[in-house]
């Protein structure tokens, strides 16, 4: 009995010990960051103009996806700065203000509405693909234009026509590593082993597949693994080798392919293995010997060692106002966003008298006409369906570090 | 060679399925309850492992050591706390308590360590061997969890039917209220039985994840259902089994990755439970027991 008692505190002070872990942390990080978002704080800049045109911007600035969040409002920040250090927008400042919704679908929505209350013209955002697919319902229906940095499901632009990307969707990004494969000659015979019971993996697969065919890739053998099987892929590495693959392509995520590139190490095999956004990261695998990951190459949009002019200018400039562990593809991703809502809303010669709806008939026309040179790709257009068409940038892992090929 | 290669695979494969059943089997054949938490004690066993290795500097050899006797601590706690009070309950109610130790047991470690995956520090320092000019290749790890699981094996075969402890087990197996009377502590050896069944998973959780160096609060669930698997297979409750049914086990899901359709194996592999179950009900090496009314 006295066992019991004494069990029952100790679980509830874990409790009580656990919610205050869960409720606190994020609070606290962000406050000090979101309260600064309106950007022009710099007040010696004239407008030819009276007039501002706003953006907002929605994203996760605490808890666990923080990192992607403020990414991306640095990003755009130092694009806003950028511009109306330049002039603005058709004369007239820009104003950039990003809400927090904490990576949930339902805190997206009422930033939403509350950047509506404020007065937003048009949307920069979301960052993260769920709470972008709940927005984008909203946004369609208010026909305000939407331009996510870096939501990648589909799902994000069925709802209407006034959405669009300029990440690279899931799916087209199996249409993107084939062409970087073709178009750079990585390989020609190509092994695959994808993730069958997850729609990311197979979605990329799928796409893969088709353009492989039309760019004159071989596929040698396609095999597969499922959540309750991503332990063991000796099997199919072993029908990979013995089929003589040049480059064994991973659509998945870091934590199976860990593994792969573990036992084909053992096995002695010793293929080009490429991936997309999903291996990211696996050099930050906790206690992940960087050795295996040794020419490893990815598909990512930016790469912060590249040299070309572009690059650099942002490279310098963002660390100028923010940290370093910021400048990722995402952060890359929104400042493009920024100029492409720049290229797209003087082609239309947006005004801050439109309403909503009017600009976002107006927006949605140029977007398909304007064609920007920016950090992640030279030359991006867009079609009527929001997708971004850019050529496919990849990184190699050389001596531990991602670098350009 | 691609059938060696992928045969030798398997028999890696099913290795670490045995180690694991034989921790299932024995639980289940002196206390008849099935431990679904066993796979969340070996995913316990690899974390403690790691932080010892990784994080603390401690050399392999310790932090096994440690790990095993944390385990076994771990196991004897959950069976005084989870199990014992439900001695007289329904085995229905005792398996969904197991199965509530084991959400128990991934949620502490999700709150302590996160959910990211890390990546394991092999336990095992013994080069691979290769044959005919590296197209066949064994790793010292296949190698080592191979001979750990025969000599487990063989000691538990001897250690329950020679000593007295081990014969006290037998016999609280086959009637717990006569073996009470017979002045044997039933309650002392039900914990012996876990002790040592949580001090295998510390092993076998050492070699899984030396393995397959991934490690995550789920790594333990599915290698432990699929050893669960095998462990019926071979006749659970026999010792010999789980090691024959594990390796069977292996070595079928690798062969039907490699040569039937690896988007299948697991309905494969199911398939042969299903059939060798109707053909043989008690499994490989299980034997008919006849019920006394």
């Amino acid at each position: 009995m006295k066992l019991k008692k004494i069990l029952a505190v100790v679980l509830s002070l874990l409790m009580v010990l656990s919610f205050a872990a869960c409720t606190k942390a994020p609070v606290d990080e962000g406050n000090s960051e979101v309260d600064e978002s309106n950007v022009n704080s710099e007040n010696a800049l004239t407008f030819e103009k009276e007039g501002v045109i706003k953006i907002g911007g929605i994203g996760p600035l605490t808890g666990d996806a923080a990192l992607y969040g403020n990414a991306v409002k640095y990003g755009a920040e130092l694009a806003v700065k950028e511009i109306n250090a330049k002039g603005g927008i058709n004369g007239y400042e820009v104003e950039y203000k990003m809400e927090d919704d904490m990576h949930d679908a339902e805190k997206s929505v009422n930033a939403y509405g509350a950047l509506k209350d404020w007065g937003m013209q048009m949307l920069m955002g979301t960052v993260t693909s769920v709470p972008c697919t709940a927005v984008s319902n909203e946004a369609a229906n208010d026909n305000m234009f939407l331009l996510t940095p870096s939501g990648s499901a589909v799902e994000c632009l069925q709802a209407g026509d006034t959405l669009f990307r300029v990440c690279f969707s899931d799916p087209n990004q199996g249409i993107a590593s084939a062409d970087y494969i073709a178009n750079n000659n990585v390989a020609k015979k190509i092994g695959i082993i994808f993730n069958s019971s997850d729609v990311y993996s197979t979605g990329i697969k799928d796409k893969f597949v088709e353009q492989a065919a039309a760019k004159n890739l071989e596929i040698v053998a396609t095999e597969a693994f499922t959540n309750d099987s991503a332990t063991d892929f000796t099997a199919q590495l072993t029908n990979i080798k013995s089929k003589g693959a040049e480059l064994v392509f991973l659509p998945i995520y870091t934590a199976p392919a860990s593994l792969i590139l573990q036992q084909a190490n053992t096995m002695g095999f010793a293929p080009i293995f490429f991936g997309c956004d999903g291996l990211d990261g696996i050099l930050s695998v906790e206690n992940f010997d960087a050795k295996l990951a040794e020419g490893v190459m990815l598909l990512t949009p930016f790469v912060a060692n590249a040299t070309d002019a572009a690059t650099v200018n942002f490279v310098k400039g963002f660390k100028e106002i923010s940290d370093e562990k910021y400048l990722n593809q995402f952060a890359a991703d929104a400042y493009d966003a920024i100029y492409a809502i720049k290229a797209a809303a003087e082609k239309a010669n947006v005004t801050p008298e439109m309403d909503v709806e009017a600009t976002g008939d107006a927006m949605k026309a140029a977007m398909v006409e304007i064609s920007i040179d920016g950090v992640t790709g030279a030359g991006i257009t867009w079609t009527a369906d929001g997708e971004p068409s850019k050529e496919p940038k990849a990184v190699k892992i050389v001596n531990g570090e991602y670098v350009a090929p | 060679m691609k059938f060696l290669s992928q045969l030798i695979s398997g028999i890696s494969l099913g290795s670490i399925y045995s180690l694991i059943a034989l921790g299932y089997t024995m639980v289940y054949g002196i206390a008849k309850m099935l431990n679904f938490a066993h796979g969340d004690v070996i995913m316990i066993g690899a974390f403690v492992i790691y932080t010892m290795c990784v994080t603390a500097g401690v050399p392999t050899i310790i932090s096994v050591l440690i790990a095993i006797v944390f385990c076994t601590i771990l196991g004897v706690t959950i069976e005084r706390f989870a199990y014992k009070p439900l001695r007289q309950a329904t085995s229905l109610a005792v398996l969904i308590t197991a199965i509530g130790v084991s959400y128990l047991l991934q949620n502490i470690a999700l709150l302590i360590f996160g959910s990211d995956t890390k990546s394991f520090t092999s336990v095992v320092n013994i080069e691979p061997i290769s044959f005919a000019g590296g197209e066949l290749v064994i790793s010292g790890e296949t190698i080592v969890t191979i001979v750990v699981s025969v000599i487990i094996m063989i000691a538990l075969v001897i250690f329950v039917n020679k000593t007295k402890p081990g014969k006290a087990m037998l016999a609280v197996s086959e009637d717990k209220g006569a073996a009470q009377l017979m002045g044997i502590n039933v309650n002392g050896t039900i914990a012996l039985t876990f002790a040592i069944g949580s001090a295998l998973a510390a092993i076998a959780g050492a070699l899984l994840c030396s393995t397959y160096p991934a490690l995550s609060p789920y790594t333990g669930a599915m290698p432990g259902i699929k050893a669960f698997v095998a462990a019926v297979l071979g006749g659970i409750g026999s010792i010999p089994g789980a090691m024959i049914g594990g390796i069977v086990l292996g070595v079928i899901e690798n062969l039907s990755k490699g040569y039937i359709s690896s988007q299948l194996s697991d309905a494969i592999v199911f398939a042969v439970l299903v059939i060798v179950l109707l053909v043989r009900p008690t499994g490989i090496m299980g034997k008919k027991i006849n019920e006394k009314v």
